[in-house]
């Protein structure tokens, strides 16, 4: 018997899953649908931007900066023994453009601004808002979940490039100033390594696919999240769990498809 | 509708956004030295081109003049094909060599071009005739060996 009942749990779970997954691509779907209103009055994406982008900007700058340093004392140490620690410059910029830039930014991203975004729309649920609002005939979709959903997509690669940016200056600040690495080869190097279509457009493209998925699976957290105060605390810690997984998986993906062969 | 601090602060963000990606494509990135200039085409057969890459560089006296654009093999020689995009601001004789050869030890493998003394120059889509192929350790010690053989057997 309670075999039997296990065996329906789990169904239930998988049924549920994919029912979820469903009203995950119709919730999608009917986002870019109605994204009109987020460009007709941008400047309701604006205010989002703020929000989600702006305040985002303290975190990801001083994160930035000190990945860019541990990058520069590790590398160092390493590069040291086979006599080339000329191409410090190289190591920090490519492995920031490349990846620790769009993935690093993007959970940090998750975490600050996602998580926001699922409290804030779960509680408008919680609080009946979401539903007063289809009552004024108001699309809580084109008016609420929209613009965030590209307030997000825009932030998303603009943090992402500050993120690089500042590591690449923190990789500088210890490799150049504190250790001594040669600047001029520092410098000669990180340009001779790097590909702007390559590298740095293959980065930005991550970051917009990851700032999709973020924003997506936030919104929809929020949006689908149980109007209690424990379902709307579930709902945030599922985003932050889901879009980092999502994250991670998709870079690899992507990776896979950018970085192969030569 | 009227300005607020509100849109000041989201431009401060994406002009700075804008700025990051801008330092990353002309200090980080090569975009700066890409010549926007014209470019003309040569061609070269090698037959063994070790591991030269598209996007290689290719020097003369040191001085970067050109990209590979493409590495493809020609099947009615059987020799690899290479095209090279040449900075037009740069003319070379007729009679010009191109090697391959490796920055450093174990660095990367570019073309050297060697100018020779015709006084007619190399036009677009012109084949550079004198190449020299790429050092293979593999044959290097091969050979070594067997010279080695023969002038112990010689004794």
């Amino acid at each position: 018997m309670s075999i039997l009942d296990n065996l329906r749990g789990i169904g239930a779970r998988v049924v549920n899953a994919v029912w979820r997954i469903g009203y995950a691509s119709r919730f999608f779907l009917m986002t870019l649908l109605y994204s009109g209103m987020s460009f007709r009055r941008f400047r309701l994406t604006v205010r989002e931007i703020f929000f989600s982008g702006v305040m985002s900007l303290i975190i990801i700058l001083v994160a930035g900066m000190f990945v860019g340093m541990v990058l520069g004392l590790q590398g160092y140490e390493t590069l040291k023994r086979y006599g080339s620690e000329s191409a410090l410059g190289s190591l920090v910029a490519l492995s920031l453009v490349r990846e620790l830039g769009p993935v690093l930014a993007a959970l940090l991203f998750a975490s600050r601004a996602g998580s926001a975004m699922t409290a804030e729309i779960g509680l408008m649920k919680a609080t009946e808002q979401i539903a007063a609002m289809e009552l004024m005939a108001v699309n809580p979709i084109a008016r609420v979940v929209a613009p965030r959903f590209w307030a997000g997509v825009i932030s998303m690669p603009l943090l992402a490039a500050m993120f690089s940016a500042m590591g690449v200056f923190g990789g500088y600040v210890v490799g150049v100033v504190l250790i001594g690495v040669d600047e001029g080869s520092f410098w000669s190097q990180m340009q001779g390594a790097v590909d702007f279509q390559h590298d740095v457009l293959n980065g930005v493209i991550k970051s917009l696919v990851f700032g999709v998925a973020v924003t997506v699976i936030s919104l929809f957290e929020g949006y689908d999240s149980p109007p209690t105060a424990e379902g709307v605390s579930g709902a945030t810690t599922r985003t932050v769990v889901q879009s980092s997984l999502a994250i991670l998986m998709l870079d690899f993906i992507l990776t896979a498809f950018m970085f192969r062969g030569d | 509708m009227e300005r607020t601090t509100l849109d000041l602060w989201v431009g401060m963000f994406v002009v700075a956004g804008l700025g990051a990606l801008v330092l990353l494509a002309f200090k980080v990135g090569n975009l700066s030295t890409y010549n926007v200039s014209d470019t003309y085409q040569l061609q070269a057969y090698f037959t063994n081109i070790g591991g030269l890459k598209p996007q290689a560089s290719i020097k003369s006296a040191g001085v970067l003049v050109g990209r590979v654009t493409g590495v493809t093999l020609d099947t009615e020689r059987y020799e690899a094909k290479v095209t090279m995009s040449i900075d037009s601001r740069y003319k070379f004789p007729k009679d010009t060599f191109a090697n391959i050869l490796t920055s450093g030890l174990l660095g990367e493998q570019y073309i050297g071009l060697v100018p020779g003394g015709d006084s007619e120059v190399l036009k677009g889509s012109d084949v550079v005739k004198q190449t020299q192929s790429a050092i293979v350790l593999e044959d290097m010690i091969g050979k070594f060996l067997y010279s080695k053989a023969e002038s112990g057997n010689a004794k």
